[in-house]
């Protein structure tokens, strides 16, 4: 089989999020490529939560809306998922908890007693996703060998009685079609937050900084999980106004340091940034976006914080805004990010949402692009030090306190070269020509790294932009239909001639973007671009790949 | 390379007979001492808010971070922990400390922090022109207040000693050797440790007599004893009229949060590399 999609659902506190990673790894064993898209309600335990897995033999980084094949354990699974089935899905169920009614005809359908088998095997209840997935493996052909290796690997507590209910389930299933091993290639798979937080440490991350919120607080866990490892310092303090200038403490004494957060939370941390824009201090953001305004869907995506993240703080001055597309982008660009910042003395934004940072991906580190050094300017220790010295590229060499030969004076009001407070015109002038100077030299720079991204059909004449987390839908909906795909990457400093170079020849674009009033379409209309026609979702849900080709197939 | 005199250019603003003079000079005696006694110059940084108090550090030619308004805190611990050779000594108003930025504040003392807080406390916001704080007195007359204010003040020792600061003391500006004497002792601290500064603020509320009036020096006040600290701290609420206690009130040992992190180790990119690649296994 070239692509097989697979739907685990149950209620929250059912352990559907461990359990569909184990189903992605167990796919994996066969050489296929995976993505999986989580949906889950903001509560702990009740609601309807679920996965759906793609597994496909090509790189992919979205999921499809119909599915070959539903594991339900509950009741809602099978009511709410029933229009996602084909006639030739089949169907696992929980025949102790769901009544496979009122469902399209489907020629495959089996029941399997969980709750029963949990009960003879004196089994704990979150063991019946165990079960389940030992039915998968009987109805599509795989060898138990793989989901007890999958298992061992990824099951610390209870495993014995885990493989136990997954060899009942296996026992109680027929098998119905044979899965086989396509490649010998098997990535790690692993969300995006996972892959920002190793491209921090690739990077050169020192500290980690956050206030746990929806989808960034999984890099505050997992980097705290190794921080022994990398001698990460990893901490969670009051709130995100705290995070931000603690943060700049540590710039300040020479630490590399990210922060992570959501909307909300970068709505307390805007003082911080205009402060890093001011004193030139290095730090790297990590937004998450998530359905808003305000608290909103606080477990669903959304991309409305673009102008946000351009534009949030008083005042006027340089930042890198990068929103990559996929985890593998997220580690690239991640770590170049940290690496910039720190050359150009700025804060850097890496605009990510609920849909890359808690998607899950296949991660093939071999296949990302060298991450070229670029070094922080140090001071030379020639003349006098002075913390904002003017020179021609705004950039003053850095040096940290306890250097015994440096006094560093860092100022949130405009200051002289020294960092002494000033307020005469001339000094006003110049510091803020030097401050803004630098993004000339920073888009120099980011030109290297391909800030726009174009894909597919080059030769077509019809566009597709997108950003973000869109990429992914927006290029495999681009190959089945011919289109080409640009993404601008970096999207501050905009590089407008490549973005210009990217759509010329163009007879149609169409923008693809996950809020309501288009705000990547906004951005390039002031570059003087425009779109001919947008695809705008803003129902918290990131496009699936036939949903969205469905709409482009609807404006051609 | 660099002149070890503590003074900068900068020209001095405050009003003359402000009591933030006796703190500069206070400070600046206390560095001097710690220098000669073998402190390097160089592992001094000091932090401040945005009020008249935090020109301060424009006036101090040590390493310094002139910070946002209510923020010192949060600063200075990312210092702090970023290098814990550094004496992180901070400086804020009651605007800053106590108003706009009091949680950060609480949570310092909490943790127990290694750094020193310097409350300039002229109990009045002088650099926005005189309106009340959260240590004014009631029915304390300001400009957002011109008919005196409806509300108590906060006692910040109080609230200090229950976060769980281990050093704490007040000072005032008129009482200059104190003032020596208290900061030295909290920059010697190891933990969090505050000092109250009744700051006068000769131009938005002119404290001079009423303090000289009503404030005496701690005598035989064990500091090791929490319910005795607590009683002292108390004796003053910061409205009522009795009498206002300085010096030490309470100090103790405890570890520090900033004890707790693994030190930076220099990481070769290919050995980064391996270490990544070897955790990438465990994903699969
Ligand atoms: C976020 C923010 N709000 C308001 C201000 C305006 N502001 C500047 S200083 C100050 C009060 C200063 O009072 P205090 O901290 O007691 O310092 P003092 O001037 O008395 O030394 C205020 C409200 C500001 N700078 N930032
Ligand atoms: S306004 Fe008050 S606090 Fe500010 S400098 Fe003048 S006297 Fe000092
Ligand atoms: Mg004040």
């Amino acid at each position: 089989m070239k692509e097989f999609s697979l739907l685990l659902g149950g209620m929250a506190g059912d352990g559907i999020d461990k359990a569909s990673l184990i189903l992605a790894r167990i796919l994996n064993r066969l050489g296929y490529c995976i993505y999986i898209y989580r949906e889950y309600p903001s509560i702990i335990r009740g609601g309807h939560t679920y996965s759906i897995i793609r597994a496909s033999q090509n790189k992919i980084t979205t999921h499809t809306n119909k599915v070959d094949c539903i594991l339900a354990l509950n009741q809602d699974c099978l009511s709410l998922h029933k229009d996602r089935l084909k006639n030739d899905s089949f169907i696992i169920y929980d025949s102790d908890a769901v009544k496979p009614e009122g469902l399209p005809l489907i020629k495959q359908l089996q029941g399997i007693p969980l709750d029963k088998i949990i009960k003879e095997e004196k089994a704990l209840a979150v063991t019946r996703n165990s079960c389940i997935i030992g039915s998968f493996c009987k109805a599509s052909g795989i060898k138990m060998e793989i989901l007890e290796d999958v298992f061992k690997r990824n099951i610390s507590r209870e495993l014995d009685m885990n493989l136990k209910v997954a060899l009942k389930g296996n026992e109680n299933t027929k098998e119905l079609f044979k899965l086989e091993k396509i490649s010998e290639r098997c990535f790690p798979i692993f969300t995006g937050n996972e892959a920002i937080s190793f491209g921090l440490i690739k990077g050169g991350l020192n500290s980690y900084i956050a206030y746990p919120m929806t989808p960034t607080s999984n890099i505050l866990h997992f980097l705290a999980s190794l921080a022994e490892k990398f001698s990460l310092k990893v901490i969670h303090p009051e709130n995100e106004i705290s995070v931000m200038l603690m943060a700049e403490g540590f710039a300040y004494a020479g630490e590399r340091v990210a922060v992570g957060t959501a909307g909300g939370g970068f709505c307390l941390m805007t003082e911080g940034l205009t402060f890093a824009g001011m004193a030139e201090l290095p730090v790297v953001i990590i937004l998450g976006q998530r359905t808003g305004p305000s608290t909103g869907l606080p477990t669903y995506t959304g991309q409305t914080e673009l102008h946000f993240a351009l534009n949030a703080g008083q005042g006027e001055f340089t930042r890198l805004v990068i929103a990559p597309g996929d985890a593998e982008e997220a580690y690239f660009w991640s770590a170049l990010c940290l690496n910039l910042v720190w050359k150009y003395q700025l804060p850097g934004i890496i605009l990510v949402d609920k849909t890359l940072c808690e998607g899950t991906y296949s991660f093939n580190i071999d296949a990302i692009e060298n991450i070229k050094k670029c070094e922080p300017v140090l001071w030379d220790r020639k003349e006098q030090y002075k913390r904002y010295l003017n020179t021609e590229t705004g950039i003053s060499p850095l040096a940290f306190p306890s250097d015994k030969d440096a006094i560093i004076k860092i100022n949130s009001y405009e200051h002289d070269e020294a960092g002494i407070t000033i307020e005469d015109s001339v000094t006003t002038k110049d510091m803020c020509d030097k401050r803004l100077r630098k993004e000339k030299y920073l888009l120099e720079e980011l030109i290297e790294y391909k800030p726009v991204r174009v894909y597919e059909n080059a030769n077509s004449t019809v566009g597709i932009i997108c950003w973000g987390s869109n990429k992914g839908v927006c290029i495999e909906a681009g190959q089945n239909l011919g289109f080409k795909i640009i993404q601008p990457v970096v999207l501050s400093p905009f590089p407008k001639e490549e973005f210009k170079s990217a759509i010329s020849g163009l007879k149609k674009i169409i923008c693809v973007e996950n809020n309501a009033t288009g705000q990547l379409i906004k951005l390039i209309k002031y570059y003087g671009f425009d779109v001919d026609e947008k695809i705008l979702k803003y129902d918290g849900r990131p496009f699936s790949l036939d949903e969205l080709e469905n709409e482009l197939r609807k404006i051609l | 390379m660099i002149q070890k005199d503590l003074t900068t250019y900068a020209k001095n603003t405050w009003c003359p007979g402000c009591g933030n003079f006796a703190i500069l000079t206070a400070i600046k005696a206390v560095m001097k001492s710690l220098i000669d006694e073998g402190l390097p110059f160089e592992n001094i940084a000091i932090i401040s808010g945005i009020g008249c108090h935090a020109k301060i550090v424009d006036y101090i030619n040590v390493n310094s971070f002139y910070s946002i308004h209510g923020r010192v805190v949060p600063v200075a611990q990312g210092v702090k922990i970023a290098n814990r050779n550094l004496k992180v000594i901070c400086f804020e108003g009651d605007g800053d400390a106590y108003g706009e930025g009091l949680e950060h504040l609480i949570f310092a003392a909490k943790r127990n922090i290694d750094i020193t807080m310097i409350i300039h406390n002229n109990r009045v916001y002088g650099l926005t022109t005189g309106q009340y704080t959260p240590t004014s007195p009631l029915g304390f007359k300001g400009k957002s207040t011109p008919f005196g204010t409806k509300e108590l003040p906060i006692n910040p020792l109080e609230l200090m000693l229950s976060s769980g600061a281990t050093f704490i003391a007040r000072g005032y500006s008129s009482h200059l050797e104190l003032l020596k004497k208290l900061f030295k002792e909290a920059i010697m601290h190891k933990g969090f440790a505050l000092v109250d500064v009744l700051q006068v603020c000769v131009t938005f509320f002119n404290m001079y007599e009423y303090y000289n009036k009503t404030v005496y020096e701690l005598k035989e006040h064990d500091t090791n004893d929490y319910n005795r600290a607590l009683d002292k701290i108390r004796e003053w609420d910061y409205s009522a009229n009795s009498p206002i206690g300085l010096g030490i009130f309470y100090k103790k040992n405890a570890s520090s949060f900033d004890d707790n992190f693994p030190k930076t180790i220099p990481q070769k990119e290919d050995e980064k590399d391996i270490k990544i690649k070897n955790i990438l296994k465990d994903f699969v």
